[in-house]
Order: structure tokens, then sequence, then C-alpha cells
């Protein structure tokens, strides 16, 4: 009899010591299509505690997506299929657990917000309605008080006049407003994980600012464990605590954020922090990495990133390289990781 | 290298587009001022980048230099030849001079044309500039100078990843050979580690074909990079210009203070160094710009001067020596790190929200909170 864990009392002083919330462990998801098996995601693994915030940071197809959409459960189904691993929230593996049972961790306890506010947003109910679905669903309110409730979100977000504004459909507010509500709606039932998918790309600077700004706000009031899924390696720089470098369905380095930016142990995100110019210096010749990045239906033998990797040697082409303790809490899947460490002295 | 000579010059350039009420009998009900009142000038060899949030104006001036929109007033020189009294085949001519490399390489190739097709289409329109028995020839030089296997001239778009894509789109723009290429967000679609090649590709070909860019970004780290002279745009103006230096290391506009201490340096020892400047709100909407100084509703330093005077972009004593159209210019470092006491913050207060209703504007948000 497996025990329901959305009934559980939230514990009194989130505050307090951090708590293990979530282990994705080994995790496979592939996508069976007509012409091909496109493995999405190969062994990904990682833990997040109560406060912390883990950024995911890879490029477009590294996979950094749909293992959120698998943690959340709302991986397309067929074609996706998560074929391998474990995702305990709480000690519970979530993918054996009835779904009745999950759906209740799923935006109560794991709320997520997208990447595209406008397109994640219903366009002919007003966002008084969607943030109040939240609680008429999970909660059984009245749609009078979800209304009610509604407006305090959207308040809590910073929206100004937000008990007119709850009346407003989603085409009447700004893209940044837009990423405010679905934040609102995210965070409408206390939840302990949330996962932003790349919450601020289709924003401007000085927007991003300003949600950033909000959700770590937000965050350190609620202690949260947020998972930021990013491309942006100076967002991440900025936010995170923790970092999981992805590349072709693969974590390729994991370490704390000080120690990847100072010193990287993989030549990919070597290669990434050099690639990228900085707005506080001057121009120099940027550092490019060949090539593309590869298909998920034919990723190269051995190592993944060794057709782009100017240190790759034999071995790369046919031994997948482990995934080896550099230090305390910090791995990188390299063979040659010593000799990155060393290269950045 | 940037040259002294001015092979682009821009004055008072401004762009309406009309708002209309009924089906039949169209009303005229306001304007959206897209551009108002630009001033630029492009040197020979240089890059001179625009920077702006969405809706500030950038494309449209794009679309206003390469003639596809007529302006509501002012002119646009080309070498001393005002470009929008051409027509016919003067105007043709003109076009040849002046190519745009656009923001989408997904949309803005066409699917059922073959690369050749693509790159070779400009050949169709300007005959004279490659005769037909050698235009194949030429198009296999171009994917070549792109840095593409000449090879690939007969795949179609689809077969190339996004990289690739804007390879084929900066051949097209060359093909013609031009003197002056827009770039407008030519890198924003693509990934980070693909970003890197197409900039220094674009460098490269400028130096080789002493080409003159007019490089419209939003994200301000890629024009630094790639720029001489940096201008920055909102709502239709341009609120301070200079070299990339004088922009990166002293701005004195307090719009380009906040848009360069929002961008996230990728260097986590310095969180929390940095001078930090965070608006509220959007931009207002360009159909009831507010008066005087449009920054003022989203600005800490605003009062009642800023609201009756539009302050011009013009040197000041206190700008730093380059043009900056603020009544209180005034240089602030928001890039580098500071010592740990001098770090300040900044956050707008108000809604800085933009209401249909001008009057609205007057001091919603001039309240700055220094911590």
């Amino acid at each position: 009899m497996a025990i329901d864990i959305s009934d559980r009392p939230l514990p009194a002083d989130r505050a307090g010591s951090p708590q293990l919330l979530l282990e994705v462990d080994n995790l496979h998801v592939e996508f069976r299509t007509r012409d091909a098996v496109v493995k999405a995601v190969n062994g990904l693994s990682y833990s997040l505690s109560s406060g912390e915030t883990l950024a995911i940071l890879g490029e477009s197809g590294s996979g950094k997506s749909v293992s959120a959409q698998a943690v959340m459960g709302i991986l397309d189904s067929p074609p996706g299929f998560v074929t391998n691993g474990t995702i305990r929230y709480r000690g519970e593996n979530m993918l054996t657990m009835p779904e009745d049972q999950r759906r209740k961790i799923r935006g109560r306890r794991i709320a997520m917000i997208f990447q595209d506010a406008l397109s994640s947003l219903n366009p002919v109910f007003t966002v008084g309605d969607q943030i109040g679905e939240m609680f008429r669903v999970h909660l059984g309110m009245s749609k009078k008080d979800s209304r009610v409730k509604a407006a305090e979100l959207l308040d809590r977000v910073r929206i100004p006049s937000a008990k007119d504004r709850v009346k407003d459909y989603p085409h009447q507010f700004s893209g940044g407003m837009r990423q405010r509500v679905m934040i609102a709606m995210a965070l409408s039932l206390d939840p302990e994980i949330v996962i932003a998918d790349e919450p601020t790309t289709a924003l401007d600077v000085t927007v991003q600012a300003q949600i950033m700004k909000l959700l770590s706000d937000l965050q350190q009031e609620m202690s949260m464990g947020l998972i930021l899924i990013t491309h942006d390696l100076g967002v991440v720089a900025d936010v995170a605590d923790r970092i999981e470098v992805m590349y072709a369905g693969r974590v390729v380095e994991e370490a704390d954020v000080g120690d990847i930016y100072a010193r990287p142990a993989h030549p990919y995100t070597e290669a990434l922090l050099k690639s990228i110019p900085r707005v506080d210096m001057k121009g120099q010749a940027l550092s490019t990495i060949p090539g593309t990045p590869p298909n998920l239906a034919r990723i190269p033998a051995g190592c993944a990133f060794h057709p782009r990797c100017h240190r790759a040697q034999a071995i790369c082409a046919t031994d997948e390289p482990e995934f080896a303790q550099v230090a305390l809490g910090r791995r990188s899947r390299c063979h040659f990781w010593p000799e990155v460490l060393d290269a950045q002295r | 290298m940037p040259s002294d000579e001015v092979i682009l010059e821009v004055k008072d350039l401004v762009k309406y587009f009309p708002i209309t009420q009924g089906i039949v009998f169209k009303r005229k009900i306001g304007d959206v001022r897209a551009v108002d009142g630009v001033n630029l000038q492009l040197h020979r060899g240089e890059t001179l980048g625009l920077v702006g949030e969405s809706g500030c104006g950038k494309s449209t001036l794009a679309k206003l230099l390469m003639v596809l929109e007529r302006p509501t007033s002012g002119v646009a020189e080309y070498k001393g030849d005002d470009m929008y009294s051409l027509s016919g085949k003067a105007l043709r001519r003109l076009r040849r001079q002046i190519q745009i490399v656009l923001q989408d390489p997904y949309t803005s190739l066409n699917p059922r044309m073959t690369v050749g097709d693509i790159v070779g289409e400009p050949f169709e329109i300007h005959p004279d500039v490659a005769p037909k028995g050698d235009r194949r020839k030429r198009v296999q030089e171009l994917l070549e100078v792109v840095g593409l296997n000449p090879e690939f001239i007969n795949r179609f778009p689809h077969q190339f990843s996004g990289g690739q894509r804007q390879r084929i789109g900066i051949a097209r723009g060359l093909a013609l050979r031009p003197e002056i290429i827009i770039c407008d967000e030519p890198v924003s679609a693509l990934d980070v580690s693909v970003q890197g090649q197409v900039m220094n590709l674009l460098e490269d070909l400028q130096n080789e074909f002493d080409l003159s860019y007019l490089f419209i970004a939003h994200d301000l780290s890629v024009v630094r990079h790639i720029s001489d002279r940096v201008a920055v745009m909102y709502l239709g103006k341009i609120v301070e210009i200079g070299t990339e230096d004088e922009i990166y290391e002293t701005p004195t506009h307090p719009y380009t203070q906040a848009l360069l201490s929002a961008v996230p340096v990728p260097d986590p020892t310095l969180r929390g160094l940095r001078n930090q400047i965070i608006l509220q709100g959007d931009v207002p909407s360009p159909v009831n710009p507010p008066s005087g100084c449009r920054f003022r509703t989203r600005c800490w330093k605003a009062e009642d001067l800023c609201a009756q005077e539009e302050p011009l972009l013009v040197v000041r004593e206190t700008s730093a020596g380059h043009p900056s159209a603020c009544h209180f210019a005034e240089q602030r470092d928001v890039v580098h790190a500071q010592a740990e006491a001098d770090v300040e913050h900044i956050e707008v207060e108000g809604s800085g929200e933009s209401s249909v209703d001008s009057a609205a504007h007057t001091d919603d948000a001039s309240t700055a909170a220094v911590p």
C-alpha cells in the first residue's frame, strides 16, 4: 500500500536545515519515432534540497527540457518514454506510483514555469480563472474564493493593481507580466520544488533582471528547491548554487557554481566559457567550438563530445568516459579531466 | 578598419504607423511612433551596434535603411544621395549596396528552394552582377567564403543546422557585393557554441570585403564584442551614442546604465559586487510616449524638468565626452565589480507600466530607493 504523500502535512519549519527533496537517478528518456529512436536523456542523476538552486545548463537538444518534463510527468507519451531510472520525491519513486497519486504531487508539491508564457497560458480564459483553477482543482475551492486567492498571488508577484487585472486575458499583459502570471500560477499551492524551464529566454534584459530577482526573492521567502534550466551562463553565475552541465543527454560536469567558472573540469564547459562574449570585457577574438551539437538519433560512440573536442584522443572515440569524481561534490565525464583542470591554472 | 568616410547618414528620421478605426470609413485615431527623430552616421568599414529592448524601433529603423519602408519625415543619405527620392533603376542600384541578414534562419529561407537558388536569387534581380553561365560558380564561391561546403549547393535549408542556415543567409547578403550589411539580430536564434562561429565569420568578412555593418541586437555582450561604436535606442529615439568603450565603461544615460547592469556576467565571484539597477515594468507604449524625456517614467533620477523639456542628444559637461540625451547625465560604472562598500542597488519603485493616458505619466515612477 503506497502512502499518499500529498496529504502529509508540510514540515512546519521549512526554513530550517535543508532537506533532500528530489533525487533523480540514472534517468533515461527516448522518443520512438517512425524513422529512429532519439535518445534524449541518457543516464541523468542529480539531487535537490530545499532552499537550493540547481542549474541545468545545456544547449538546445541537450535533453535539459525533456528531463524536466520527465520529472514533472508531462512527457508526451508516445512518442516519449522513460526507459530506465528513478525519480524520487521525498524518497518515493514517482515513476512507479499510481497516476492519481502522482497528480497530487504535480502542481502542488512540484510546479513548473515554462519558457513561453504566451503559448502556455490559455488565451480564452482570464488569468484569474487560470490561476484560480489551481485552487479549484487541487483544493476544491469555490470560484469566488479562488478568484480572491488569484488576486493575492498576482499581488505577490508584484503585478500592480492585481484586483483589477485578474479579469484580464493573457494578451492584455506584456511579456514580463505574463511570465509573472506563470510564476504566480506555479507558486499558488506553495510547492516545495519549482522547475523553471528557460524562464527568461524570451524576455529583454531589464525584464529578465526583474524576473530573476523576483524568483530568487520568492525562493528564499519560501525556502523552495529551484531547478533552473537555461543555456545562459550569465544567469547561472548570478543565481545558482550548483550546476549540471548537459551535453547530448548526459551530464558531463557537475560542480558548485564557484568551481565550475574558476576551473572547469570538462572540455565542453571549458570551451563554452571561452566562447561567450562578456559585457565587462573588451572584444577579443572569440574561441569557438567547431561543429554543431550532435543529432540525438545518432550520438557519437565513446564520448559524445569527442568530434568537437580539441583534447580528443583515440580512446575518446571508443570508450565512454566514466563520471569521475574530481573533488567532493564535483564530477566530470572526461578521460582527461586532470589535464583539463591543470590547464586552468 | 573603420575610416572617416561617412557612407550612410540619417537625419531626423521619423516613421509613424497610423492606427485606424472603423471598417468602411477608416478614421485615424493615433500613431505608433516607431522611429521618432533618429540621427546616425555610419562610416566605411565600421560596425555600429544598435541596442535597445523589443519595441524600441530597431527593426523599423533597419527597414527604413533598406528602403522597405518610407519615412514619415527625415532623410537618409547614401554617400550624399537622398535614398528616399530614388525610384526605379536608381533605387535598384542602391539596393545592391545595402543588404540585410535576418534574425531567424529557420523562417528567412524558403524551404522549397535549394541553397543554390536562395543564394543565387539576388543575381536574377541584378543580372549584370553575374552573367547567367557564371552564376553557379559564383554561388559556390560564396558558400566557400562563408565556410560551407560548395557541394551543398543542391541541398535544401532543412538539411542544415541553425548556424549553417545563418551562413546561408549571410552568403545571400554578400552575393551582390554590398558595401553595407544590416544585421538584424543575426545570432540571437543560435546556440551559444555556434554564436561565436557566426560572429567571427562576420568579422572576417568585414575585413575581407571592407564592409560596414549596422549590427542590431538586444544582447549587449554580443554588441560589445563586435562593435566599434554603439547607439542605445529607447522608444524610437537614440538616448546615448559613443564608441564601444565610452558606452560600456562610462555610460552616462540612466537607461544605458540600467540596461548594462541587467546583463548577467558569467562569473559567480562578481555576484553582488556590481552596481545593480532594477527597473520596473516595461517600455511604455509608443502610441502615447511620455512627454519630455521618454525614459522618465522608469527613471530614478526624474524631476519636473524631465517631464517638461525633452533632453537633446548632445555632448554635455557631465556626459564623459560623448552625446547623451539626459538632463542629469552622469557616468557610473555598471559592468565591473566594485569595492563591497561602494556597491549601489537601485530599485526603481512604482509600476512603470505604461498607460494609454499620457496624463498618468506624471510621477508614478520617479522615486528611487537606495538602501
